[in-house]
């Protein structure tokens, strides 16, 4: 058999990555309180759990508000930046593209305690705020990357062309460079959104009181008898990155269609 | 001809980019309703200079003036110039109709009149029925006209095209050539054509700017251009010539005498012969064309020299042949057109060649 080994490689890498993942929702319907085989009866009762629980739901709801606030102003910031960096030529351009990056690398533990050290020495209290802050310095170059080779596959005599048909900067920007880059503007948002959602060390860091999502899984990991529940919300928020996914991959697919570029694979 | 106004005059227009001297002084004016191409090899500023028309770029010095307008304080929006891009620039995300209906955007005309006037712009260039296409699904051929359809529909006063016709191939390029020519008369708009195919432009143009390095080194009209190029550097752009060294002997106002090795002495006249240098050392020129094989039992001609078929290069309709000829350093091409009943020589034929004085040109 030629390829065995690679075969047996690649069944063993797959089992690895989505067994666990498949696991959740096993436990996220089972009756026990204890997650172990074999199962033991079809319930939905850990679902109802979450509903009734006080701390989960403001945790959610500082999640969605930090999320979609960051994934909004990193995205606004990095079309204003990503635009700058493939349109003009100015002194200091590569050290400075250079330092808005390096987020992407740092460990974001270095992020997290030079912002709360700084925020300490302000005075400025710890909040929903303060998270949002950590978290478009994170996302921004996250959205600098989708964003510029969005920008960078721009056909320069697009713009040319609106402007020599008389329109002014403005509406050219408006009529012509944003629709067509509009679908990397929806994957930056919505790479911006996950990345929030799931971002574990600054929120923990800068959150004060105001637990987000991630925090508050870890700290119900403490009580035996939760973790039934957080396989539940571990399922929910399953099916919804794959959901988030798939709109992205929706809007990349329409967008090279519109342009009629030719498809050289997305994520999906 | 001479009696149409200016549409476009370059004064002194110099271009830097940084330390890299783009446009080295031009001066020319385009006139209104012409045919006009800039022609040139890769990289000469033909493209900058275009660009200066339109106002996407600057220049360092000098002026560029439209309809007596200095075009410095008109910007690039409001210029009465539109644009014909190289890669069409076709808006993706709309249709063809969006596309040609774009520049009247502006002008908030009700619907019934948009849809009468882009239809007029679709049909001026054979697109009539193709208003609702998605612009991405259109060939090569097609995303040109509506690139067309859409500069033409505010009406400039000059179309400015630049290299329209490279993306395409040579069948459609030459049908897309004939369009373009009779577009420009039908509309009567002065065309500015930038094209680095000399042959196109010998086609198309009511004048030609030949450039080279940032300059304009000759302007004149097809046939002229093509007859009396005025350096070695021209006359080897366009078309092909042949050169010989020759022996200035005596210049005057009613013409020049030279010795040619190996042809003898020859007269041209002085709009062939033009001014420059002052050496005695010189070289002429001649077309392809101006040589004759003669066959047997043709008349002798009145400059005639034998000589040696070195190699032969049939085309269908002409052949070209490479032939040495007796007391000439170099061989010499000539080409001659194939009529029903004349042979094609083989290499190494004897051959006797007229050739008219006529037809010198002489580079000094
Ligand atoms: N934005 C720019 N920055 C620096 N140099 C430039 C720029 N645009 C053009 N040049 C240079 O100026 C010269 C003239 O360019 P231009 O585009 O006008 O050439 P062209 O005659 O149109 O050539 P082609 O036939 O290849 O299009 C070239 O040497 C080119 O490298
Ligand atoms: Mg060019």
């Amino acid at each position: 058999m030629r390829g065995g080994w690679f075969k047996v490689y690649a069944l063993v890498y797959l089992v690895f990555l989505y067994a666990p993942i498949i696991l959740l929702p096993m436990f996220a319907f089972n009756d026990a309180t204890v997650i172990a085989f074999p199962l033991s009866g079809f319930s939905t009762k850990w679902f109802a759990a979450l509903v009734d629980d006080p701390l989960l739901r403001d945790a959610v709801r500082n999640s969605l508000i930090i999320a979609v606030t960051t994934a909004i102003l990193s995205t606004t910031l990095a079309v204003f930046a990503a635009r700058a960096s493939t349109r003009y030529r100015f002194p200091g351009k590569a050290g400075l593209m250079g330092l808005i990056m390096l987020p992407l690398v740092l460990p974001e533990i270095i992020v997290a305690v030079s912002l709360l050290s700084i925020l300490l020495m302000a005075g400025i209290e710890l909040s929903i705020l303060t998270v949002i802050l950590g978290h478009v310095l994170i996302c921004t170059p996250f959205c600098i990357a989708i964003l510029s080779s969005a920008f960078q596959s721009l056909d320069r005599s697009l713009e040319e062309a609106a402007y020599d048909l008389g329109e002014t900067p403005f509406s050219t920007f408006r009529l012509i460079i944003l629709p067509l880059v509009m679908p990397g503007i929806i994957s930056s948002l919505l790479i911006s959104f996950t990345i929030s959602l799931d971002e574990f060390i600054i929120a923990f860091f800068l959150a004060g009181t105001q637990a987000t999502l991630p925090v508050y899984i870890l700290s119900q990991f403490r009580f035996p008898q939760a973790v039934p529940a957080i396989m539940a919300l571990g399922t929910i928020l399953v099916c919804l990155s794959i959901l988030l996914l798939g709109i992205a991959e929706f809007f990349r697919r329409r967008g090279l269609a519109r342009s009629g570029a030719k498809d050289t694979g997305g994520f999906l | 001809m001479t009696a149409k106004p200016t549409m476009i005059e370059f004064r002194d227009v110099q271009k830097y980019y940084g330390d890299y001297h783009a446009l080295r002084g031009i001066n020319a004016s385009i006139r209104a309703g012409e045919f006009f191409s800039l022609l040139g090899p890769s990289g000469c500023g033909k493209t900058t200079l275009l660009r200066t028309i339109a106002g996407f770029e600057d220049i360092s010095a000098g002026a560029v003036l439209i309809d007596g307008k200095d075009a410095a304080l008109i910007p690039a929006n409001k210029r009465p110039t539109n644009m014909v891009f190289q890669s069409y620039a076709i808006f993706p995300h709309l249709t063809v109709e969006e596309n040609v209906g774009f520049g009247l955007r502006r002008a908030r005309l009700d619907k019934a009149e948009m849809g009468r006037r882009v239809g007029d712009a679709l049909a001026m260039v054979g697109l009539t029925g193709f208003g609702k296409r998605a612009a991405h699904a259109l060939s090569g051929g097609q995303r040109q006209r509506v690139a067309l359809a859409r500069a033409l529909i505010l009406k400039p006063k000059v179309l400015l095209l630049d290299e329209p016709l490279s993306a395409l191939d040579k069948k459609m390029r030459e049908q897309m050539q004939v369009e373009l020519i009779k577009l420009q008369r039908q509309v009567g708009i002065t065309f500015v054509l930038v094209t680095h195919d000399q042959e196109e432009a010998l086609v198309m143009s009511d004048r030609i700017a030949v450039m080279f390095e940032g300059r304009i080194v000759q302007l004149d009209d097809p046939v002229t251009l093509y007859r009396r190029p005025k350096t070695r550097q021209v006359a080897d752009f366009i078309g092909t010539m042949n050169f010989l060294p020759a022996t200035l002997l005596s210049d005057t106002t009613d013409g020049c005498e030279v010795e040619v090795a190996g042809l003898g002495r020859c007269r041209i006249a002085p709009d062939q012969a033009p001014p420059g240098g002052n050496g005695q050392d010189t070289t002429v020129g001649f077309r392809p064309e101006t040589l004759t094989i003669l066959f047997d039992g043709q008349a002798a001609a009145a400059r005639e020299t034998p000589g040696t078929v070195e190699e032969v290069v049939y085309y269908g309709d002409m052949t070209y042949y490479d032939v040495k000829l007796d007391g000439v350093a170099s061989a010499v091409r000539l080409s001659m057109r194939n009529v029903p009943g004349r042979p094609v020589l083989d290499i190494g034929t004897r051959a006797r060649v007229a050739w008219s004085p006529d037809a010198l040109v002489l580079f000094r």
